[in-house]
Order: structure tokens, then C-alpha cells, then sequence
């Protein structure tokens, strides 16, 4: 009798256990930490398996080879690509004009959304307007920039432009509008003015989430680009792209998508790390 | 011979406030007659709903009256002012700003740059090093608020708004997200300060006995309409001669219960004890069912 009792207890304590809060310091638990070392091991794990099954599918013969090349190949692509001399001249024109885009679009994109942000009248002319500019097609804008801006660099960097300048003016004003009215109360109380609200506050509270905002458009800056390059351009990655289809080189294509995907998460981690640096009163304690 | 009464320091006149459209909105305050001397540490209580923080958002210039006037000094408020600090319950420290940044905000601002001579300046430096020694804050001058305990947070938030030497202080419930103990330190510190500082404060609180322990006079409003139920004049030992054992003494303890019992005249919750019981019973039926199920 009592060894039976024994045998049920486990499984009982099981089923009472199971969907219960995990013990603190678990990695499973909702919100739960992960030490620094085995979260970049975990994210190795994932760029390997994404490889691992790319390579597998391209190796076992299932695939025509024609359509999805074995990852060394693509590294000998890459290779020839770089020996040519173009790889890096396609990726530096690439980089230069979603740089030259995305400065121009957020010089005009931060004084704008704040001012949306904090003042309602501004926010009554531009926001609408704004909305309704994001829906329009920025691909299908490229025909009439190409009419309107001609073929050179000037109708790249538009369609850049056009692609993230007004998703970034509502991300922006969004950012403004959260910071928390205490601030903007606590200012107001001191004699603050509102261009001294503005400056003093408004920007420097939401300055963080802007940054964020940033990063993110700076990955829809690449996308334009590549339609950018696609319809209109004899140069950069985009344009590289194109021309592989042309001849039925899928591992430049490869090459291609990758080295953009690789500049994209580069970027990625240097905004992180300035986000960090910048503002170290978000990360104290 | 002519003793002096002390001046008016602010003057409310008929003052009323309405959200939402006349008529059909919420009157939040209704008919308020109010004068506060120069000097005074004035309390404001009540029931929830009563009005008291919009009044006192009224005083800053925060929130526009809907009818009647405020006057500081004589004259008439119509918007925030450098002459009327506020401190808040929370949150409105600058976060990017470490605790001396905070303290010296105003200067940084044109309406107290003024015709900013050396001197001047050189003071300012003077006074925010003093008010960061009071606090007792010297040790975390570096530090960010995210850093700080709310009760720290709170004293740094107090140090900034006196850093302007404003004619008045108000305060809206400054002391209601701490802890007990915390909370009782902050008293005798905010005790100190107004005997050293020599301002006026309107004290904000939904704590009786806070309001008692520090304040010169308690004004309890009632709620639906928020109005004036009543005003104590509180007699107590002069502010740095008070502790925390005044609290046991029996003036207090009446004067403490006489607010108290305003305050539940005032306010519509029911404390009818056949109500809770029917609540218990049915939390046993309840609970049986649940249990034979």
C-alpha cells in the first residue's frame, strides 16, 4: 500500500506542478534571463541552422542546383564577385545612397514629427496628410520620379525617401506624443516656454524611442533601395541582383541578398550599441 | 498697539471648474471661496472626487477654471508660472538628467536667466549645492532618477522645485507612493524646509494625519460637487518643535478624528454592516458550491 502511494505521488506532484510559475532565475520563465554568453551561442544556433538546412537541401540532389546553389558555391561566387573588382563598388553605392536617403529623409522627419507631437495644430495639418502619403505605393511612384527627377542618383535617393520619410514623420510624432505629461507639466510649472519644452524635454525624453524608430526605418531605407536599384540603376547591389537573374546566376543573387542582409544586421548592432552608450540613464542601476 | 495681519498670499474668488460641456458635464468644483496667508501651510482633503488635485492644478495654471479667479500676490493667474513650484506625486523628474541636472533645471530656462550676473549665478550654484545638502542628497548628485528610491526621488523633485524660491509650493499627494517610514521622515523633513524656507505651500493628500501633522490649517472638500465642507485651523506646537510622538498626544487625536469623521460625512461609500454580511454569505455559498462540484 505505502509503496503504491509512493509510486502516484510523483506523478500527482507533476500534475499539480505543471503550469505553475517557473523558479526564479529559470531561462523558461516568462520574462526570464539569459546569461550574455549563451545568448549569443543560442543566436549562432539559429544563423547555423538556417545554413545547415539551406546546405542539406542543396546538397541532397532534391533541388536542381541551377535554382538553389550549395553554400560553398555561393562562397566562390562571392569570391569571383570580389576579384572583379565590382562587389565592393556595388555595395558602396548601394550604402552611399541609402545613407544619402535616409539622412535627407530623417533631417526633414525629426523636427516635423516633433513638432506634430507636441503641438495640435500641426498635428491637424500634417498628420492626415501624412497618413495618406504612407499608403501610396512608393513602387509605384518610380515611373513619375524617373519622369520628374531623371535617371541619376537624385531619383534613387527620392524613392529612398519616399519609403521611409513619412513612416518615419508618425513614428516620430508617436514617440513624442509618450512622453509622459509630468515632464512637460513639471517644465511648464518652472517657466519653461514652449520652444524651451520642445528642446528641453520633449526631444531629450523621447530621444531613446527616436533612435529606435530609426533603426527600424533604417531597414526599410535598404528595401527602397533594392527597388530603387532594380527599375532604375546601372550600379550598386540591387542593380547586381537584376542582372544575375538575367543570366540565371542564383548564387550572385545569393551573394547579394546576404550581403545586405549582413550590412542591415551590422547597422543593427551599432545602433544598438550607440543606444546603449547614449543613453546611459535608461540603463543604470 | 497694531499688530500686522498677515498678507494674503493667494485669493480665490467663486472659483468653479467643469469637464465636458456646461450642463451635462462632471462639476468637479463649485462655488470655491478660499484665501491662503503669506506664510501658511495649507492642507486640502477629502473624499476621492472631491476636486482637491484639480484645484491645486488650478493654482498652477495646469488646468483654466471655468469660472471665478485666482489671484497670487494680487494677481490673477492664467497660466504655469516660475512663481508657483509643484510637486508632483511621481514621474516627473527628468530621467535623462542626473539629480544635480534636475535640482539646476530652471536655470537653464530664460525666465530665470534674467539679467543673470556673476553673482547671481554664482549663488544659484551656491544654493542648489545647499539644497542638495539638505536633502541629503550629496552622495547621489551623479545618480539618475531610475536609480534613486521613490523616496529619494521625491526629495530631489522637492529640491528642483525649490530651487526657483518660489513665492508658493504646491504639492499634489507628493508623499502618496512611499512607504510608511519613508513617509514619516519626509514630514519632518518638509517641517524643516518650510520653516527654513519661509514659503507657502497648499499640501495636496488623502492622509488625515499627514495633513494634520504638518499643516497650519485643513480644508476638507466634499465631493459631487467638489466644494468647501469645512475648515480646521490646527493647533499644534510650532512646526520644528513637532515629532512623530505628537501623533499619540490627544489634541491630535481629536483633531485628527474631527476631520476624519467631515470626510466620511462627505463621502457616499456605504459602511452598512448588513451589506458586508450579505457579501460573506454569499462568499460561503459560493465557495461550498465550488468545493462539492
Amino acid at each position: 500500500m505505502a509503496r503504491v502511494m509512493q509510486t502516484t505521488l510523483p506523478a500527482a506532484r507533476r500534475d499539480r506542478l505543471r503550469g505553475r510559475p517557473r523558479p526564479a532565475g529559470s531561462a523558461w520563465r516568462v520574462r526570464g534571463s539569459l546569461p550574455r554568453t549563451l545568448y549569443v551561442a543560442v543566436a549562432c544556433a539559429g544563423f547555423a541552422t538556417l545554413l545547415g538546412l539551406w546546405w542539406g537541401l542543396s546538397a541532397s540532389g532534391a533541388v536542381n542546383p541551377l535554382f538553389l546553389p550549395t553554400p560553398p558555391q555561393v562562397v566562390e561566387r562571392c569570391v569571383e564577385w570580389y576579384r572583379d573588382g565590382s562587389l565592393l563598388a556595388d555595395t558602396r553605392i548601394s550604402v552611399l545612397r541609402v545613407v544619402g536617403g535616409f539622412v535627407i529623409s530623417t533631417a526633414m522627419a525629426v523636427p516635423l514629427g516633433l513638432y506634430i507631437g507636441a503641438f495640435r495644430p500641426v498635428q491637424a495639418f500634417f498628420e492626415p496628410l501624412v497618413e495618406f502619403a504612407r499608403y501610396l505605393p512608393a513602387v509605384a511612384f518610380v515611373p513619375l520620379v524617373l519622369l520628374w527627377v531623371g535617371i541619376g542618383e537624385g531619383s534613387k535617393i527620392t524613392i529612398i525617401w519616399i519609403g521611409t520619410f513619412f513612416q518615419q514623420v508618425l513614428l516620430i510624432a508617436e514617440d513624442v506624443r509618450r512622453v509622459p505629461q509630468a515632464q512637460i507639466e513639471a517644465a511648464q510649472t518652472m517657466g519653461a516656454s514652449g520652444g524651451e519644452i520642445l528642446q528641453r524635454v520633449l526631444f531629450k525624453s523621447a530621444l531613446p524611442a527616436i533612435v529606435d524608430t530609426l533603426r527600424i526605418t533604417l531597414g526599410w531605407a535598404w528595401t527602397y533601395l533594392v527597388v530603387a536599384e532594380l527599375v532604375a540603376s546601372n550600379s550598386g547591389l540591387g542593380f547586381a541582383i537584376l542582372q544575375a537573374q538575367r543570366f540565371l546566376q542564383t548564387g550572385k543573387i545569393l551573394v547579394g541578398i546576404l550581403m545586405i542582409g549582413a550590412i542591415g544586421l551590422a547597422t543593427d548592432q551599432v545602433m544598438r550599441l550607440i543606444h546603449r552608450l547614449a543613453f546611459p540613464w535608461l540603463h543604470g542601476r | 498697539m497694531i499688530v500686522d495681519a498677515p498678507a494674503t498670499k493667494i485669493r480665490i474668488t467663486a472659483l468653479s471648474k467643469t469637464f465636458g460641456a456646461a450642463g451635462t458635464g462632471v462639476r468637479a468644483l463649485e462655488g470655491i471661496d478660499l484665501t491662503v496667508r503669506e506664510n501658511e501651510f495649507l492642507a486640502l482633503v477629502g473624499a476621492s472626487g472631491c476636486g482637491k488635485s484639480t484645484l491645486l492644478r488650478i493654482l498652477a495654471g495646469l488646468e483654466a477654471p471655468s469660472a471665478g479667479e485666482v489671484q497670487v500676490d494680487e494677481r490673477p493667474v492664467t497660466g504655469p508660472g516660475a512663481d508657483r513650484a509643484v510637486v508632483f506625486q511621481d514621474y516627473s523628474l527628468f530621467p535623462w538628467l542626473t539629480v544635480l541636472e534636475n535640482i539646476r533645471f530652471c536655470r537653464g530656462l530664460r525666465a530665470h536667466r534674467g539679467a543673470g550676473t556673476t553673482a547671481e549665478a554664482a549663488s544659484a550654484v551656491d544654493r542648489s549645492y545647499a539644497l542638495l545638502e539638505l536633502m541629503g542628497l550629496e552622495a547621489s548628485r551623479d545618480r539618475y532618477p531610475n536609480q534613486l528610491s521613490g523616496g529619494m526621488r521625491q526629495r530631489v523633485a522637492i529640491a528642483r522645485a525649490l530651487m526657483s524660491r518660489p513665492e508658493v509650493l504646491l504639492m499634489d499627494e507628493p508623499f502618496g507612493a512611499l512607504d510608511a517610514q519613508t513617509r514619516e521622515v519626509m514630514h519632518d523633513l518638509i517641517l524643516y524646509l518650510f520653516e527654513v524656507e519661509r514659503t507657502t505651500i497648499v499640501f495636496v493628500t488623502h492622509d488625515v494625519e499627514e495633513a494634520v501633522y504638518l499643516a497650519d490649517r485643513v480644508v476638507v472638500l466634499a465631493p459631487h460637487p467638489g466644494r468647501i465642507d469645512s475648515t480646521h485651523a490646527i493647533e499644534l506646537p510650532p512646526p520644528l518643535e513637532r515629532n512623530q510622538e505628537i501623533k499619540l498626544s490627544a489634541p491630535f487625536i481629536a483633531q485628527k478624528r474631527a476631520i476624519l469623521d467631515r470626510i466620511r460625512a462627505t463621502s457616499s461609500v456605504q459602511r452598512d454592516l448588513e451589506t458586508v454580511r450579505r457579501l460573506a454569505r454569499l462568499g460561503k455559498v459560493t465557495g461550498r458550491a465550488a468545493a462539492a462540484g
